[in-house]
């Protein structure tokens, strides 16, 4: 215990001090791998806990993108008090959706993601919510500046304000998943009928987490049209599905860490791929997902906790 | 010898079921493998044709196949009918039996073995064409024995035929099994927990308890063995 | 009244080309319980190599019968090595394995052809046309269609390695207890689905202009087809690819317009989910509790 403590404790202090070590751009790579940790956690709520597949996930990044780019641009509201406005809508889309995901199992809920997903971007380019979403263009936001004057850049200030959003969360996800309801979610995902039948309403455990995974990932995505600056239909298509997904297989399944790896190897790996081959960098992508697959299973998380469970009995 | 097994070992991952079995199949002879639920009969059978991971050495005409595929063992002449009968649910029953014959490699003489196989059980040649999922569970019993028939094959195993069938089917299974056994020739061992019915079949019996042979002989011998009358005859 | 049997026709037309995806679909969900994620992309770079033929000189219908084998080969290929690893791995790993193949020949494609939309040529002579309601692509696009799900229904009904493949399909442990072995049956599957696939694609590539994401919404439709007809049938998935064509250009054309015709498989698919899971002609599963 007093282990755990030290060590987050340390990655906390490194956490802090890396924004004045790093150019402002490696900061912004920063400020995303948070942004990405965020939405890996809501998706391992529904995919690592409830056992539940989600190939559209995207689309509630989309979701919480637009809504902070809409109330921003449109109507002047302030970039902070948009994550709640993006959290509450897309809790409600992700609740709405896994409604019927009550009835659906694995591949049929995978297939249905997985439409949402592709039909996202055409969603968004429909012309007659054109006024709302600019369209093709999109729209283009303002990064806020440090708020009462403190002494730091815009970059510095988001990452700041980013990390301490993903630390509120990451704990309340934490307490969620520890407590009862991680317990029912588990339940529900290994043994559904042992677990109606000891009283765990599937039904509503289900849409719930549907919802909350939905509101993290939306949260994320607010966060990271902040960072960006910049929403647009084509950001948010199937591949932006895919790759959070890819996330949470790399970075382990129900586990709160993983997200942290996976961001980080969403946020990195295509660079180093691109450095490989710049013409096909998501084959190279594509190639270490495989590798990862076959070779680290249960994840990074998953292959750290070996580890450290063979060092302890050794 | 058609086929023997020694110190024969197998399980189901962790777990051991077999501690080292020892038997022998003597050519045109039905053998029996007898013994409580759990005991591994069925784990002998998987084991023979490769459906479970064994140790110890298993020889079939001489040769040894306990490190070789299901697919392979089938070839050398292995028809395994299994518990459960395995049918082919949304198949025909014509289907069925021609998949028996799938390895074969002469195909002109499926036709007519299709034909003696079904004189052997009339029922199915009224039911040909029918799913084979909906045939009663005697009916399906009787297409997984002409399944394996199909294959001309050298050795049957059949397990547990009995399971699930009015006493008086089982009779008249028994003896067309007999029948089967005069006319080709077909060797047999057979595993089940009607120990009686077993043993008016069988030449020679096997007794299994948790995983090892605790007694073997004919079946004359077992019958009149006082331990066997009384947990597995009731008498 | 016209514009109306137009549509129709087309409907008709590219629901001859859901079908034969959603059939290939099918066929792989019938033997794995996988749905295949990867088979547009698979289609579409089956396309490109016919593409590279025949702008190397080849005549179409050779290059045609040549890029049906290859991508029988390619589809034996990938499931013997990409696929057969990861078999009994959990879903997750395996949708995993079957995206990371999606971005794979996705981004393949993109390198060697570049994302600049090209043109694919369709073989079938203006003569073929029907009048004013069906243009001579269309006309072929059907027959081909029905020229393979014709022949894959007589190899399946009528051959014995088409019957061993259906038992192995459904009962792999009795298959191997007659000899059968599963895992090549597997594999001619998958060749089969993706020689099927590389038919769909080139039949749809006049239509839709050749370009690596051109399966994506194609993909979409033909899930929606197959769930439609049920996912484990194949009978469905040719009806439910007609049908589903049918939907979208009809209503595409006159009730939602273009733009938001994915929408419309969108809907389709979750409503099928809710309505009637095991799709119309699929078998309904109790699972035993």
């Amino acid at each position: 215990m007093k282990k755990n403590i030290l060590l987050t404790a340390v990655v906390l202090g490194l956490a802090c001090a890396l924004p004045f070590l790093l150019s402002n751009y490696r900061t912004f790579q920063l400020t995303l791998v948070l942004v990405y940790a965020i939405a890996l956690l809501g998706l391992n709520i529904l995919t690592g806990y409830s056992g539940q597949i989600s190939l559209g996930h995207g689309a509630f990044y989309a979701l919480g993108a637009y809504c902070t780019a809409i109330l921003m641009a449109k109507a002047g509201v302030p970039y902070w008090a948009t994550l709640p406005v993006a959290a509450a809508v897309c809790f409600i889309a992700g609740f709405l959706f896994g409604l019927p995901a009550l009835r659906l199992e694995g591949l049929y809920l995978a297939l249905a993601t997985f439409a949402l997903g592709v039909a996202m971007p055409q969603l968004l380019k429909y012309h007659h919510l054109e006024q709302w979403t600019g369209g093709v263009q999109g729209i283009v936001i303002q990064k806020p500046d440090a708020p009462f004057g403190l002494p730091l850049n815009p970059d510095r200030w988001l990452y700041f304000f980013t990390l301490a959003v993903a630390i509120v969360m990451f704990l309340l996800a934490r307490n969620l998943l520890r407590g009862r309801i991680g317990r029912a979610l588990i339940a529900i995902r290994d043994q559904h009928v042992a677990a109606e039948a000891m009283g765990v309403h599937g039904a509503l455990y289900k849409s719930a987490a549907f919802g909350v995974s939905a509101l993290y990932t939306g949260v994320a995505g607010a966060l990271g049209a902040i960072a960006v600056q910049f929403v647009a239909p084509d950001s948010f298509n199937i591949f932006l599905s895919l790759v959070l997904l890819v996330g949470i297989v790399v970075g382990g399944l129900a586990s709160i860490s993983g997200a942290l790896y996976g961001a980080f190897f969403i946020q990195f790996i295509p660079n180093i791929a691109d450095e490989i081959s710049k013409a096909a960098p998501w084959a190279i992508f594509g190639v270490f997902m495989i590798g990862f697959v076959y070779l680290m299973p249960t994840g990074v998380a998953g292959a750290i906790r070996l580890l450290t469970a063979k060092r302890r009995s050794a | 010898m058609l086929l023997e097994a020694n110190n024969l070992t197998a399980g189901y991952g962790q777990t051991r079921v077999l501690h080292g079995v020892d038997f022998a199949i003597e050519k045109g002879s039905i053998t029996a493998l007898l013994g409580a639920n759990g005991a591994g009969k069925t784990t002998t059978l998987r084991a023979l044709c490769g459906m479970v991971k064994t140790g110890g050495e298993i020889r079939f005409e001489g040769r040894r196949i306990d490190r070789a595929a299901t697919e392979d063992i089938v070839r050398l002449g292995v028809a395994h009918v299994p518990d459960g009968r395995g049918t082919f649910l949304t198949l025909s029953v014509e289907e069925n039996l021609r998949l028996g014959a799938y390895s074969r490699r002469d195909r002109q003489a499926v036709g007519e073995d299709l034909e003696r196989v079904l004189g052997y059980f009339p029922v199915l040649r009224e039911r040909r064409r029918q799913q084979a999922g909906t045939l009663s569970g005697g009916e399906q019993q009787m297409l997984a024995v002409s399944r394996g028939l199909m294959l001309k094959p050298k050795l049957m195993l059949l397990d547990e035929p009995s399971f699930g069938l009015a006493p008086l089917l089982v009779r008249e299974l028994f003896s067309i099994l007999r029948a089967i056994r005069e006319r080709e020739g077909v060797s047999m061992m057979l595993v089940e927990q009607n120990a009686a019915m077993a043993l008016e079949l069988a030449d020679h019996a096997y007794l299994i308890e948790t995983g090892r042979v605790v007694l073997q002989g004919s079946s004359k011998e077992l019958k009149s063995n006082d331990a066997v009358r009384r947990s597995y005859l009731g008498y | 009244m016209e514009a109306l049997l137009h549509q129709l026709m087309a409907g008709f037309a590219t629901g001859g080309i859901y079908a034969s995806l959603a059939l290939a679909l099918v066929m792989i969900y019938q033997a794995t319980h996988l749905v295949n994620f990867a088979q547009g992309e698979m289609a579409m770079f089956s396309t490109y190599l016919a593409w590279s033929l025949i702008n190397a000189g080849m005549p179409y219908w050779l290059a045609f019968v040549l890029t049906v084998a290859i991508s029988f080969l390619i589809g034996v290929f990938i499931e013997r090595v990409v696929i057969r690893p990861v078999e009994s791995a959990p879903v997750l790993a395996v949708v995993t394995v079957f995206i990371a193949l999606l971005v794979i020949l996705n981004s393949l494609a993109g390198w060697i052809y570049t994302y600049t939309i090209k043109s694919f040529p369709s073989p079938f002579p203006p003569g073929m046309a029907l009048g004013r309601f069906m243009s001579p692509h269309e006309v072929g696009a059907i027959g081909v269609t029905l020229v393979v799900l014709a022949a894959l229904y007589a190899f399946f009904r009528f051959t014995p390695l088409g019957l061993a493949m259906r038992a192995a399909a459904q009962n792999p442990a009795s298959s191997r207890l007659v000899g059968i072995r599963v895992g090549w049956m597997l594999a001619l599957g998958w060749g089969l689905a993706a020689a099927v696939g590389a038919v769909a694609g080139m039949m749809v590539a006049p239509i839709v202009y050749l370009d690596p994401n051109m399966m994506g919404g194609i993909l979409l439709y033909a899930f929606a087809a197959a769930l439609l007809g049920g996912i484990d049938s194949p009978m469905g998935a040719v009806i439910g690819g007609f049908v589903v064509g049918v939907l979208e250009n009809v209503l595409g054309a006159f009730v939602i317009g273009n733009e938001l015709k994915l929408s419309v498989a969108l809907v389709l698919i979750i409503g099928v989910l809710l309505v009637r899971p095991s799709g119309f002609f699929g078998k309904v599963h109790v699972t035993r509790v």
